[in-house]
């Protein structure tokens, strides 16, 4: 056979399996915009099912979060953000810090520190949940903000990467700096940390993908209504009982959005990032 | 905490007590179907990505920013979010999607959610729809340091499709698929979040029970904290010891390589 022949019927094979894979992942999220664009008398027809088309186009279930009864959601999706926003830059801030001491500086007890990085990166946060409860409630903080965001403030995983990151930064800079008369905060604030933007940007991704979409750990310490993040509310519709399907499926397709804005802001680093934290691994 | 029995404003040392209930029909559920689960994560997880990975690096591929996006989207998702979907698409009904196919396909509809089988098959499909386009990812990102050189010695060799992939590819990408085979090992063991999206926190014949939901149930439903801690003591030592034996047999330890 002839090459070029070959080459364009391997290359068709190739872009008919990818639409297939393409589909298969992309099909769940089309059909939850469908079920959110249907009416609930649709989606209720024969006990709750995806439909593969719409048959009436209708905005009611929208029209339902933006009016009155979507109160209680426009609160989570709040409260997520808040959380988010205050987790992103909080653990990007203390473990950009200890990453970069942990490679740049000599100090006493730096191995010890490294190795107790390494080992609660290994164990799971499932673990731990049960004694960070019992401090939460003794500190009685549970059913606040603060309980879902303390214990995720400086992530292990972050270190890592902050650290790896750091190694391959120029120390000739800092002992430049350090002749001119900078000192050690303004070297890391005003030279080293603009060097690590690439890095900054994938670890926001990862903190705002982690903490955005976080279930275990704010299912244990949030009670009332009026404090769930977005996850949890959503969760409490979901009962076999409730008939609240119309805010969950327009609810659920929104709060996609803003980790898609965040991962379309600084997807160009992500895929840069994941490598420099996994492959050494 | 594991050695406590733990009650609102009171304390006591137990010793060992709380180990020595761990061993009960319903852990060992919790832990088998856990098991069943990461083994078919594991093998979905790296095999799949790493051919598809391997697919969308060819060079005749075309459109391959597309289709990164377009897997990667799962992966944005919460678990409720992917879940509540699944729910519909597997819906019990007769008229469900999932069911409409089965019986396009000559096949008898399913109640997904009432059986062992199909109920981890609900399991390890929204994981693996979920994680495909992380791994992907990785895998693409691997492939990328692959030298050229290495190809073009193969080429003259006269090596073909397969010899190159298993000589020159696979052996550049090892450090990669151990990486991902240990991570999804642990989230397997991990794992509460899916079950939980199909179950909440009881399935019928506890067919969706994990281990940590075990721990959910036992320390904070039950609030037995101090056996809920000692089940993830045992989870850890677990994940430890898999985790070992897997790093050996895939010669991460071997010097050199």
């Amino acid at each position: 056979m002839e090459k070029a022949l070959k080459e364009k019927i391997i290359s068709g094979l190739l872009l008919v399996l990818f639409m297939f894979v393409a589909f298969v992942a992309l099909f769940p999220v089309i059909s939850l915009v469908v079920a959110s664009l249907s009416p609930a008398s649709d989606l209720m027809r024969y006990g709750l099912s995806a439909e593969l088309f719409l048959s009436a186009f209708d905005f009611q279930n929208y029209t339902a979060i933006f009016g009155a009864e979507g109160g209680a959601y426009w609160q989570w999706y709040l409260n997520s953000i808040i959380i988010s926003a205050v987790l992103i830059v909080l653990s990007l801030f203390f473990s950009s810090m200890v990453g970069y001491a942990l490679a740049l500086y000599e100090f006493k007890g730096k191995r010890l520190v490294f190795l107790l990085v390494l080992l609660i990166l290994m164990i799971p946060f499932e673990i731990l949940m049960l004694p960070l409860f019992r401090m939460m409630t003794s500190f009685g903080l549970v059913d606040s903000y603060l309980a879902v965001m303390l214990p995720l403030i400086v992530a292990p995983i972050a270190v890592f990467f902050f650290r790896q990151y750091s190694l391959g930064l120029p120390k000739e800079l800092m002992e430049s700096a350090r002749v001119d008369g900078c000192t050690e905060y303004g070297i890391f604030f005003r030279i080293m940390a603009p060097l690590m933007l690439p890095s900054f940007a994938a670890m926001a991704i990862l903190q705002g993908l982690t903490s955005w979409n976080n279930f275990l750990w704010p299912l244990l310490v949030l009670r009332s209504n009026d404090i769930f993040t977005l996850p949890i509310g959503l969760a409490t519709l979901l009962t076999p009982y409730g008939n609240n399907y119309q805010i969950l499926f327009s609810g659920s397709v929104l709060s996609i959005i803003p980790i898609i804005i965040l991962f379309l802001f600084f997807q160009r680093f992500f895929i840069a990032g994941l490598t420099t934290g996994g492959v050494k691994g | 905490m594991s050695f406590q029995r733990v009650l609102p404003g009171q304390i006591d040392y137990i010793g060992t007590a709380n180990y020595s209930r761990v061993f009960n029909p319903t852990f060992y559920t919790a832990l088998q179907n856990t098991t069943i689960y990461v083994i078919l994560t594991v093998i979905i997880l790296t095999a799949l990505p790493l051919i598809f990975a391997v697919f969308l690096n060819n060079r005749l591929m075309k459109f391959t920013n597309f289709f990164r996006a377009a897997i990667f989207i799962p992966a944005l998702t919460s678990v409720i979010v992917a879940g509540t979907i699944f729910r519909m698409i597997f819906g019990d009904s007769d008229t469900a999607i999932a069911n409409q196919f089965l019986t396009f396909i000559g096949l008898s509809p399913i109640e997904w959610r009432y059986g062992a089988a199909s109920g981890m098959f609900l399991m390890v499909v929204l994981a693996s729809w979920r994680w495909m386009g992380v791994n992907i990812l990785y895998f693409l990102a691997a492939l990328q340091n692959v030298n050229n050189d290495l190809y073009e010695a193969a080429d003259i060799d006269g090596a073909n499709v397969w010899q190159k992939f298993r000589h020159v590819t696979f052996p550049a990408i090892k450090p990669v698929v151990i990486f991902l085979s240990t991570i999804t090992t642990i989230n397997g063991f991990r794992m509460f979040e899916e079950s939980f999206v199909f179950w909440e926190t009881s399935s019928p014949g506890n067919i969706g029970l994990t281990v940590v939901g075990y721990i959910y149930q036992e320390g904070i439903q039950r609030n037995d904290m101090g056996f809920g801690a000692a089940v993830g003591i045992v989870l850890l030592i677990i994940i430890f010891i898999v985790s070992i034996i897997q790093l050996y047999l895939t010669g991460a330890f071997k010097k050199g390589d």
